[in-house]
Order: structure tokens, then C-alpha cells, then sequence
């Protein structure tokens, strides 16, 4: 390994170091790639060019190919920098067109550790950043597991609001097991979600009628197969992703470890969290499970917890938004919203309390969603003239993960209170909210 | 206006300040812009290319033009702003009511843009940009100097009600 130990002194020049050596091989991916797919988007003519040339041709020709790959691959390599300093992370890359990347440590939303299948074996690991804004998500792949794990600990730390002469014996935070999914739950859950029978059925009668129709295999095939691709993602697909889910706290968020083939760690710093939803499926209802999904600014992380018994999530709920309590009372719209949208108009609620404003909408699949105040960012009244004839309007709530939380069909009186109270709270509750440098309070 | 106002209920009402009457002048104008010449075309050609009846055909930009006449100023009056003393409200709409509330501390950027047609009017338009892009805080028309003025005055107050996300 010829990467550069981690400093001694912090205040000394910035050490630059270089990722994991393997990560050519990575690289070199790419050619042979471009290469592959050439030869199976048109078997026949590559078949054939191919058994044109002679043999020493074509040995050369794989070659020179492999030799190619690997030099760009060792190239990318060689030229990609990165760096810690006290306030940001510094990643230099690119070999004609030269990138260079400052991420200010304290707007960093996230740090995950993912580890495909092929990662695993090598004992690497990517580095993902999350931060606001940007489009495409800094990454560092890949560096070694341990160094991986430090540099996460380091950043987070640093995140965090730790001094930075401690930032690097801060260490991992240990983290306690708060809850595990167990396997036998999530397939379950699976089995009882909608989603997967709907693409199921469709992937199954779809083909069926279109043969009756037309007696076309390639069509069939062609419609078929991508139907039923679908129902195996949102099921086998979902079930590996999510196998193994094991959410802990920690000093620097909730770490959530999954994956059956790729692992990935990540993390949810706290009071980074702009909304949460309780996602109750018709048939988990009786079971009384429920999935917690998130949406944390500029971070592509978005399941909590995929099922669990509702107060066993709720407590987790309780982690992550500290002082929030679940409401269990919602207050329905009036009975003239019937008319605005017909049966589904029960499924709306909303409840505000102290800290969170809570709305629900959904008739089969309830989806209670969950904005603290101090995540607020305007509020919005609309009322469109049908909705005016019956005495109703909707309030919209707008947070920074750019998702917008509606309390539809609340009367006009209190929706227009609500305007007014919502955006007073979403002032008051700020300043109650902790600070971004959530370690700093704690004197560390 | 409709029955407009009978959804939102009376409250301690803020100072609200309306657009100026040169935002009404520039849509009138640009709605008499597209559609005259719309019209006469209409007619011309079918008239000379189908039959004269056809012609009638050019009634529809012609109603357009007289019903959108009015409708502009309805939409112009019901625009209006006010500052409070830690909000700004937008309340725009006559058919689709729409009121914006944004704290003054979530204001991330204003932005003040002013087109050549606009500036031949005297006219600036505000924008407000939060962390959240849903947010659609945006005052079409203003005096140059009121906008500056209000541009200058909600980032004071932003920085220091400053809040990020």
C-alpha cells in the first residue's frame, strides 16, 4: 500500500494522498467496457470482423486494448489527489480536463461507506459525500477499508464542530444497535407490499394479452420482460438491498448498515433531517408495521428503516428528530372537501404540535409526513375556485430537501390561520433547534 | 373580483402595497401585441385563402383579446406584498388564490431582474430564493427603486435573521 500515513501534526502543510491502488482496475473498466458493448449490441458484425482478422491481429488489437485501459486507468489514478484540511476536503483530479473539489467540512450533510459485491472482496471501500447542491455527489473510490473508516470518523468529526487537534483521535464514535431488521420480517414485508404484485400481475398479463393479440414473440418478450424486471427489483432487488438493516446511534448521527452483496454504511447526521414519512401499506396495517423514509438535503439516502413494529420506529423517529413525539390524533378535513376529491379526501390529516407539522395523505398506502418547524422554509396557501365554493384550501410547507409537504383540504379559516401560525413557528422553532455544528454544544 | 375574498377571513391586516399601474400598461400592451396581429391574420388569410366565412374563425384571438383585457387587471389588482417585521407575504391570484409566506432568516439570495421591455416601463421584477427551489416567491413588477429598496432591506433583515437549512 503506498498511501501516505495519516499526519501527525494537523497544523503541518496538507498532506495530499492518493486512493487505493486498485482502483485502476476500476478504471480500466471502462475501454473493455465500451469494447464489450460494442461486440453485444451487434454480435453478428463483430463476429464477423473479428474472424476476419488474423489471430496475431487480434491478440494484438486486445492487446494494446488492455495496455490502453490500464495506462488510463493508472493515469486517473495517479492524478487523483485529495486532502484534509481544518475546514475542507480538497479532491484534485482529471488529466486533461483538471477538476478540483473544496467541500466545506461544516456543510457536509453525510459521509457513506458503500462496498459493491467486487469491493468486498478486495477489502475497499467508496467514500460518498453528500452535500447540498451539487448535482454530482463527490466520491472518493476507492481507499482501503480501515483508511476509509478513519477518514470518515476524521470527517465527521471535523463536521461535527470537534477542534481540530482532536479531530483525529476522536476515532469512530461507537455506535449502539438500536434496531435489526431480521430477514424473515423484510421478506414478509415485501410479499405484503403492493408495489411488487402490481408490477407482478402486470408483468405476468401484459405479455398474456398481447399474444392473444398479435402472436408476436419479440414483442412479447419486449414488453414482458422489463414488467417483470420491475417486480424483481422492487422485490429480490429490494430485499438485497435491504437485507441485514441495522440502524445504531452514535455520537455523529444514526448509521444505518445493509446489504446482502453490496454493504453500505451510512450515516444521518442529526438536524440534518428536513423531513420524515411513516409509510403504512394497506396490508402492514394489521401487523402494525410501518417504514420510515427520510429526505436529507442533498442526500440521496431516503429509507430509514424499511419495516418495523410502529413503536420500535417511532422511538427511532424520536432519535433522529429529538423532542418529537409522533402525533396519533390527526384532524380530518371537513365533509365538504368530498367534493374536491372524491373518497380519498379522508386520507388527508394534519396535526401540528410544538415541534413538527404533521400531514397525511393516502387511503391504502397512509403516508404521514413529518417537517419540524425549524426545517420551514416558506409557506404557501392555495385555493383554487372549487376548492373556494366548498370552503377549503390547501397549505403547502416547503423544506431545503427540496420536497414540499401539503395539508390539503383544510378549511378556509384555519387554513389561512395556519399560514400565518406555520410561518411564526417556522421562525420561533429555529432558534430552539441545535446547532449545524451538532458537537459544539456539547463543548467537545 | 369574484367572491374572491369571502375564503380568507379577516385578520390584523398588514400594510399591503399593490403593483405599479406601468406592470398593467406592459401586459396590456404585450397581450395587444400578440394578439392584433394574430387576429388580423386570422382574418386575412382565411379570407383569402378560404372563404370569407372563414373568417369568422378570427373572433377566437379577437375574444381572447377583449375578455383578456380585463382579466389583466384583475390579475393586477390582486397582486400584492407586504413587509412584516419578520415575514415578507405574497398574496397573487384571482381565480387560483395563492399566498407565499418567507421568513425573513430563510431567505438564501434576492435576485432583481429588469428586461429591456420592462425597463422602457420603469419596471424591476424581485425574486426570492430559499434553500427549498418550490419556493416561488417572486414579485413580477416593481418601481426600480422599490425593488432596490426592498432588495436592500430583506437581506439586512436576512443576515440578521439568518438561518440556513
Amino acid at each position: 500500500m503506498n498511501e501516505t500515513p495519516g499526519t501527525e501534526e494537523t497544523s503541518a502543510p496538507v498532506v495530499e494522498r492518493r486512493l487505493h491502488p486498485v482502483t485502476p482496475l476500476r478504471r480500466a473498466w471502462a475501454p473493455v467496457a465500451v469494447g464489450a458493448g460494442w461486440a453485444f449490441h451487434d454480435p453478428d458484425g463483430a463476429y464477423r470482423r473479428v474472424s476476419d482478422l488474423a489471430a496475431e491481429t487480434v491478440l494484438l488489437a486486445g492487446g494494446a486494448l488492455v495496455l490502453v485501459a490500464s495506462l488510463y486507468g493508472f493515469l486517473t489514478w495517479w492524478f487523483t489527489h485529495f486532502s484534509v484540511t481544518d475546514t475542507e476536503l480538497r479532491i484534485r483530479t482529471g488529466l486533461l480536463f483538471r477538476r478540483t473539489a473544496h467541500i466545506r467540512l461544516d456543510r457536509l450533510q453525510a459521509v457513506d461507506l458503500n462496498q459493491p459485491l467486487l469491493a468486498r472482496f478486495l477489502g475497499v471501500t467508496k467514500l460518498k459525500m453528500d452535500v447540498i447542491g451539487a448535482d454530482k455527489k463527490d466520491e472518493l473510490a476507492y481507499l482501503s477499508e480501515p483508511d476509509a473508516r478513519a477518514l470518515r470518523a476524521e470527517l465527521l468529526a471535523r463536521a461535527a464542530g470537534f477542534a481540530p487537534e482532536h479531530a483525529r483521535e476522536v476515532g469512530e464514535a461507537p455506535a449502539a444497535v438500536l434496531l435489526h431488521v431480521p430477514p424473515n420480517m423484510l421478506a414478509m414485508s415485501l410479499v405484503l407490499s403492493g408495489g411488487m404484485w402490481a408490477w407482478a400481475i402486470t408483468g405476468i398479463t401484459v405479455p398474456v394479452v398481447l399474444w392473444f393479440l398479435t402472436e408476436s414473440l419479440p414483442l412479447v418478450i419486449g414488453t414482458g420482460l422489463p414488467l417483470l424486471g420491475a417486480a424483481g427489483a422492487s422485490s429480490v432487488g429490494r430485499f438485497i438491498k435491504e437485507y441485514d438493516w441495522t440502524v445504531g446511534a452514535s455520537q455523529d448521527g444514526l448509521r444505518l448498515d445493509h446489504g446482502l452483496l453490496d454493504k453500505a454504511h451510512e450515516t444521518v447526521p442529526p438536524g440534518r433531517v428536513q423531513t420524515v414519512h411513516i409509510v403504512e401499506p394497506l396490508l402492514w396495517r394489521r401487523r402494525g408495521w410501518v417504514r420510515i423514509e427520510l429526505d436529507v438535503a442533498g442526500s440521496s439516502n431516503d429509507v430509514l428503516v424499511p419495516v418495523a413494529p410502529r413503536a420500535v420506529a417511532e422511538a427511532v423517529i424520536e432519535r433522529i428528530l429529538p423532542g418529537v413525539v409522533v402525533p396519533s390524533e390527526l384532524s380530518r378535513p371537513p365533509s365538504s372537501a368530498r367534493w374536491c376529491v372524491p373518497l380519498w379526501w379522508r386520507g388527508y390529516g394534519l396535526a401540528v404540535t410544538e415541534t413538527v407539522f404533521a400531514a397525511r395523505h393516502g387511503r391504502l398506502r397512509r403516508k404521514l409526513s413529518l417537517v419540524p418547524h425549524a426545517k420551514v422554509q416558506s409557506v404557501r396557501l392555495v385555493q383554487g375556485p372549487w376548492m373556494r365554493r366548498h370552503k377549503v384550501a390547501d397549505v403547502h410547507v416547503e423544506t431545503g430537501a427540496n420536497t414540499s409537504v401539503a395539508a390539503r383540504l383544510r378549511p378556509s379559516a384555519e387554513a389561512s390561520d395556519l399560514l400565518e401560525s406555520q410561518a411564526e413557528r417556522s421562525r420561533t422553532g429555529r432558534r430552539a433547534a441545535g446547532p449545524d455544528r451538532w458537537m459544539s454544544q456539547a463543548g467537545a | 373580483m369574484t367572491s374572491g375574498a369571502a375564503g380568507v377571513p379577516a385578520r390584523t391586516d398588514p400594510e399591503w402595497q399593490g403593483l405599479p399601474a406601468a406592470m398593467l400598461r406592459l401586459r396590456r400592451l404585450l397581450l395587444v401585441l400578440w394578439l392584433v396581429p394574430v387576429t388580423a391574420a386570422t382574418a386575412v388569410l382565411l379570407w383569402l385563402f378560404a372563404a370569407p366565412g372563414w373568417a369568422l374563425f378570427a373572433l377566437i384571438p379577437g375574444f381572447f383579446l377583449v375578455w383578456g383585457w380585463p382579466m389583466l387587471g384583475r390579475n393586477w389588482r390582486s397582486w400584492r406584498y407586504a413587509e412584516r417585521a419578520d415575514d415578507l407575504l405574497i398574496q397573487r391570484g384571482v381565480m387560483w388564490r395563492e399566498e407565499t409566506v418567507v421568513p425573513y432568516g430563510r431567505m438564501q439570495l434576492v435576485e432583481v431582474e429588469s428586461g429591456p421591455l420592462q425597463r422602457k416601463f420603469g419596471l424591476a421584477s424581485l425574486q426570492l430564493h430559499t434553500a427549498a427551489a418550490a419556493t416561488d416567491a417572486t414579485i413580477p413588477g416593481l418601481d426600480p427603486a422599490e425593488a432596490e429598496r426592498l432588495r436592500d432591506r430583506l437581506t439586512e433583515l436576512g443576515e440578521a435573521r439568518s438561518a440556513g437549512l
